[in-house]
């Protein structure tokens, strides 16, 4: 009874990307079928997708803008949360403070002094525009200090004591032992640097820079009816995030757990 | 994340060939200075600003400036082109005047009102249901935290088909059940239900995970004991599970009330379904802000109604900080 309910409940759940799958299949007439299955499967619409609009490129700028600011956010904040877990300096306690305080400021709230900022600096329609102002989150820094602390210390003084170098430390010791969470944080910065809207949205005009969140939205405003063509467009965005779902569900759930902050 | 466990340290990074490598590499003499000015923490401490400046200088200029910006702004005349005016409270007066500023606090106040409960409801339900030891639970619990990995742009696209008005998907199902559909996204009295809904559904397997967790840390012990003394569910829940699960329940009402208060979901979900619409029903703050600035370039009036939201949000992180003791929160 209450496996049923569950499975039910689901499945309902689910169903929306189902549909919007099966839309995607769909001729332009079908769509709006209260089938889900497809009486003339036809594969026009992703190729519509692709060859009508440079669609490739927005996909290769986004795998581009979202991987580089998840290894350059990894880089930083594990070589920050290791000084902030294992350094003593004079200002830790204030400057973690002062980090930690920017913890739930969001995008939304400070993004027109951002934008204005970013737009004085010369950053506007160009990638570092796109990567630089989003890389920075206390988020990560918090999270990889927890688990430098959670490393014994003895290691790091043993390591002291035969001569490495703090660098040395970082790079040959804490590096390699956070490989878990590294791989856990590195699947959710993609994941959430992918599905990015505002402020691509916000920093290009420029459609050779356009981000895929970007692109389909627009769309949207130039194709209202087409929406058999809007819906294979969603399935190719949402596939790279639902295949990284599916391969590292554990890590990205762990993750999850541990912060439990977006 | 779990600490690594001694075994795993001998078995990953230190090494006995690593450390063999540091033993013959000597003391590094990284620098030259005077043995009496370099001291040992002098260089620990040069050493620790090395590694938190890049990041420490990048959340100063692009988030700290910002906020501080968000603060000053407010008191100036900003056009398109950069140009400053100071215009002292002008902006801060004609905020408390603008009826459709006004009206959009009210939305988001009702947006938040509905969207934290409900996200607690949903959340805490699903992971009570998803703890049971049913088959397949695994897929199950998958199938409900999906939604949370697509894209919010994409979801917003897919409801928008799904609820369009008379031939949507969910206007067939409900005729077919034999209620009469509505249009939903065009009308003022539905609008922000049809957005609250997709953020519930959206959020909610995110929420069930956080719960799980929460609710993993309750000992077994506890429910068998309760179970001895003849408790019923209904009782277990209240006396048990509720009361231990209060550390987790404090995190999700602050995190979950902080993005609802600053859209986090709700600004990609309104800009592709309804641009605020029917009516300005669904035109929460930070898309009215939005708007004010990058539709009408009134940067200034924008950064004064945004710097209302930074104050309450900067309240409810300290609130936050205060409750959990400098930071050094447990989820459990």
């Amino acid at each position: 009874m209450l496996t049923v309910a569950t499975a039910v409940l689901a499945i309902i759940t689910a169903s929306p990307l189902v549909w919007m799958l099966s839309a995607s299949v769909k001729e332009p007439g079908e769509i709006f079928s209260s089938s889900l299955i497809p009486q003339h499967p036809t594969l026009d619409n992703y190729r519509y997708v692709f060859t009508q609009l440079p669609f490739l490129r927005f996909i290769l700028n986004t795998f581009f803008v979202a991987g580089t600011i998840t290894v350059v956010a990894l880089l930083l904040h594990s070589m920050a949360g290791f000084a902030f877990a294992r350094l003593r300096f004079p200002g830790r306690e204030t400057i973690f403070l002062a980090i930690f305080s920017t913890f739930l400021v969001s995008l939304q709230v400070i993004i027109v002094p951002l934008f204005i900022l970013v737009q004085r600096m010369g950053m506007v329609n160009t990638y570092a525009g796109l990567i630089i102002p989003v890389t920075f989150n206390a988020f990560g820094i918090f999270l990889l200090r927890q688990f430098y602390l959670g490393i014994p210390i003895d290691l790091h003084e043993a390591a002291i004591l035969d001569g490495a170098s703090y660098w040395g430390i970082y790079w040959n010791i804490m590096l390699p032992l956070s490989r878990p969470i590294l791989s856990a944080l590195a699947v959710f910065f993609f994941l959430v640097n992918w599905n990015a809207f505002l402020w691509p949205l916000t920093i290009t005009t420029n459609q050779d820079l356009w981000v895929v969140q970007v692109a389909i939205a627009s769309f949207q405003g130039q194709y209202s009816a087409a929406w058999n063509y809007i819906m294979a467009a969603s399935v190719v965005v949402a596939l790279p995030t639902l295949f990284l779902f599916f391969l590292f569900q554990r890590q990205l759930v762990e993750s999850i757990k541990t912060s439990g902050i977006k | 994340m779990d600490n690594p466990t001694r075994s795993s340290l001998r078995n990953s990074g230190y090494s006995a060939e690593k450390l063999e490598q540091f033993r013959r590499a000597g003391p590094t003499r990284t620098h030259k200075g005077g043995k009496l000015f370099w001291t040992r923490s002098r260089k620990e401490a040069l050493a620790a600003w090395l590694f938190i400046l890049p990041d420490t200088l990048g959340l100063l200029i692009f988030v700290a400036i910002p906020m501080v910006l968000a603060l000053s702004l407010g008191f100036f005349e900003v056009n398109g082109f950069g140009g400053y005016r100071f215009v002292g409270l002008a902006n801060y007066n004609r905020m408390f005047r603008d009826p459709l500023f006004l009206e959009s606090l009210w939305v988001t106040i009702v947006y938040v009102a509905c969207l934290v409960p409900g996200l607690y409801v949903t959340g805490l339900g699903l992971a009570l249901l998803v703890r049971q030891r049913i088959p397949l639970i695994g897929v199950w619990r998958s199938l409900f935290f999906m939604p949370y990995v697509v894209s919010l742009v994409v979801i917003a696209l897919i409801w928008k088909v799904l609820l369009i008005d008379k031939v949507g998907f969910v206007n067939r199902v409900l005729q077919m059940v034999g209620l009469s559909g509505e249009a939903w996204l065009g009308d003022p009295r539905f609008a922000l239900g049809a957005v609250l809904f997709i953020t519930i559904w959206f959020l909610m397997g995110y929420y069930m995970v956080i719960f799980l967790s929460g609710l993993q840390e309750i000992p077994r012990e506890y429910y068998e004991a309760a179970k001895i003394d003849g408790a019923n569910a209904w009782t277990m829940f209240t006396r048990i599970t509720l009361p231990l699960l209060r550390p987790t329940s404090f995190f999700v009402l602050l995190v979950s009330t902080v993005s609802a208060v600053s859209g986090s979901q709700a600004f990609d979900i309104i800009y592709v379904m309804t641009n605020g619409g029917p009516a300005n029903s669904t035109s929460l703050a930070v898309f009215y802000i939005y708007e004010q600035a990058f539709k009408f370039n009134n940067y200034g009036y924008a950064a004064a109604m945004a710097s209302f939201l930074v104050v309450v949000l900067l309240v409810l992180t300290m609130v936050m900080f205060a409750a959990t003791r400098g930071g050094r929160f447990h989820l459990t």
